[in-house]
């Protein structure tokens, strides 16, 4: 009898854990499922190549695709020098366990921590209040060209938000070189410099890649960091210097759902435009992914 | 060993310097926000309107009536009590906590203990998937879709509820508990099972008894990180909160969060007045609160870590 009671409760918490599984692939399929269905009805090749019209009721979004992927670009050019390094003087140069390897990482994981809001208030406070302001001081004579949001400044902003993503990528990534590939290039001769960079890197570009892939699709969808560091409703023009301001979609789609006089027509659009904003991160994580995947297989492998 | 040449000694040299950026990003983070925060300290002209005794205790808005919290920063005799924002923020983390634990921690257990690995390999995914959507499309797919849906089945009287915008939360906490606890789980070694299942127990059994106890430092982590993650989550909130500044517990009512509240106003506000000054210093008080949170949480993993291997 005891036996049997047992075994129920055995089974019967089993399912229920199951079950919460199974809540949740449920809500992302309900959720991915009611953006495609609404979504994919609007998107046709005008959407994507024409600039809004109207009021943002009719007209396409290539302005905000544009700006979000010339945004997401600068913050690349930032950021993956910056994490990799950051991740091979851990890896390589800092003394094992020492006191201030282990303060660098708690920084990287706390920086993580932070909430996207405060990068924005950063981004205001330091990138064009202080930076900004003071490079118009000293080389334009006080007339304003960098102190004002800007595509450069938010970009910045981003780049340091997806800091931790590069480096936790490329640490994991230069951690599964085996020992012995440092030690044959040290035993001819080699620098460690020379190590790094002829023995590492090149075994450790598919973790860059894939932290890469990752970190600009964060970039992408993060809307609080560009509130007040450059991102605009509606501009006639795209950005084509670094201190213009620009469009993009996960701002579009805040504006449009929260700003908008009249949803009920502008809602088609602006469910195309999440699909758009969905099918950009998306995209970039299932190649990180896939990258991630045949990295560790061929690690398997050998 | 001889020196290397000039050009090796600048890279590594930089490659040293590039790991400080973290840690001076930090500094810098606190710095500036805290500089733009400063003249609620200093200047008698922010005192006035917005010391810190009015950020925090109960004002009398006009002769005769009773003191009250109220977040009215326009208006002719500007009110900046964060209490209303502070409970707002509370509570929709509650709600969020109380949809994304069961789910996350449960499926969590599942993937780790009792799912077949085909089905762990779907699972995966789904969470990834769950997490890489922006959070801004959760507040779109709050405040567009689920909102009627919410309303209806809990009967509230708003559309925009504190319900709506938890369970919305929930879904953004789901991945980063559901990550963390998952680690924790797996980082039991298999030799605590096999010990547990020989002596007759049940998968369960072994899950209840033996692997959760082990793992516990690991669990409350991810709790802890998942409580800091809600704290600061700003998209979700603004779009789905209904912004109703009231310092009210009622989940039936909409709200307002400390991150929403600097996200829809820091746009408008004149820069160097008051209300600017506040705006920023709501960001410090954001800042420290989710660092000691991620501190702590960190503590509990490395506790975790210890634990498993032995070391003390």
């Amino acid at each position: 009898m005891k036996r049997r009671w047992i075994n129920f409760t055995s089974v019967f918490f089993t399912a229920v854990t199951g079950f919460a599984c199974l809540l949740l692939t449920a809500m992302v399929a309900l959720i991915l499922g009611n953006i495609v269905r609404h979504g994919i009805g609007h998107i046709s090749w005008a959407f994507l190549s024409q600039a809004p019209h109207s009021g943002m009721t009719e007209g396409g979004i290539f302005p905000a695709i544009f700006g979000t992927a010339v945004l997401v670009l600068l913050m690349t050019v930032a950021v993956v020098p910056l994490g990799v390094s950051t991740a091979i003087y851990l890896q390589e140069y800092a003394p094992k366990n020492s006191r201030w390897i282990h303060v660098v990482r708690l920084a990287i994981q706390n920086l993580a921590g932070v909430p996207a809001i405060v990068f924005g208030l950063f981004g205001l406070g330091f990138f064009i209040q202080f930076v900004g302001q003071g490079l118009d001081t000293v080389f334009f004579n006080g007339k304003l060209y960098f102190g004002q949001p800007a595509i450069l400044w938010a970009a910045l902003t981003l780049a340091l938000l997806t800091l931790p993503t590069v480096v936790v990528s490329t640490e994991e990534a230069l951690r599964v070189v085996p020992p012995s590939h440092r030690e044959v290039a040290y035993s001819l001769g080699a620098t460690r410099w020379q190590m790094v960079r002829h023995v590492l890197l090149p075994q450790a570009v598919g973790g860059i890649l894939t932290g890469t892939i990752l970190a600009v699709s964060r970039g992408a969808g993060e809307v609080a960091p560009i509130l007040f560091t450059g991102a605009a409703y509606y501009l006639p023009h795209l950005p084509t210097r670094l201190n213009h301001q620009f469009m993009e979609l996960g701002y579009h789609v805040y504006v449009m759902a929260t700003q908008s006089p009249d949803v009920d027509a502008t809602l088609p659009i602006l469910y195309a435009t999440v699909l758009v904003l969905l099918v950009l991160t998306f995209g970039l994580n299932f190649t990180a992914i896939i990258i991630r995947s045949k990295i560790r297989r061929r690690l398997r492998g050998r | 060993m001889n020196r290397p040449p000039l050009r090796e000694r600048i890279i590594e040299n930089g490659i040293r310097v590039s790991a400080g950026v973290a840690i001076v990003g930090l500094i810098l983070i606190f710095v500036f926000i805290g500089k733009e925060a400063l003249p609620l300290f200093t200047s008698a002209e922010a005192r006035q309107e917005a010391s810190l005794s009015k950020l925090f205790i109960a004002q009398v808005p006009e002769e005769g009536e009773p003191p009250s919290h109220m977040w009215q920063p326009v208006s002719e005799m500007p009110k900046y009590s964060l209490w209303p924002l502070m409970i707002g923020t509370l509570k929709v983390t509650l709600v969020a906590l109380v949809f994304a634990f069961p789910l996350a921690l449960g499926a969590a257990l599942f993937t780790s203990e009792f799912a077949p690995p085909w089905l762990r390999e779907i699972v995966k995914p789904v969470i990834e998937m769950l997490a890489g959507i922006p959070s801004v499309v959760l507040g779109f797919f709050a405040l567009i879709v689920m909102a009627s849906t919410i309303q209806d089945l809990f009967g509230l009287d708003y559309r925009l509820n504190t319900v709506n915008a938890g369970i919305a939360l929930g879904l953004a906490v789901i991945p980063i508990v559901f990550t963390v606890a998952e680690d924790a789980l797996t980082a039991v070694p298999q030799s605590y099972r096999h010990g547990s299942i020989a002596l007759g127990a049940t998968p369960w059994q072994t899950a209840r008894r033996v692997v959760l106890p082990a793992a516990f430092p690991g669990l409350f982590a991810a709790g802890i990180l998942g409580f800091g993650r809600a704290i600061g989550e700003t998209m979700i909130v603004l779009m789905a909160s209904g912004n109703q500044a009231i310092p009210a517990w009622n989940l039936g009512y909409g709200f307002r969060s400390l991150s929403a509240t600097v996200a829809s106003e820091l746009g408008e506000v004149v820069r160097g007045s008051p209300h600017y000054h506040v705006l920023f210093l709501i960001g410090v008080l954001l800042f420290i609160f989710t660092f000691l949170i991620n501190l702590l949480g960190q503590m509990w993993v490395g506790r975790m870590n210890r634990k498993l291997t032995g070391r003390r």
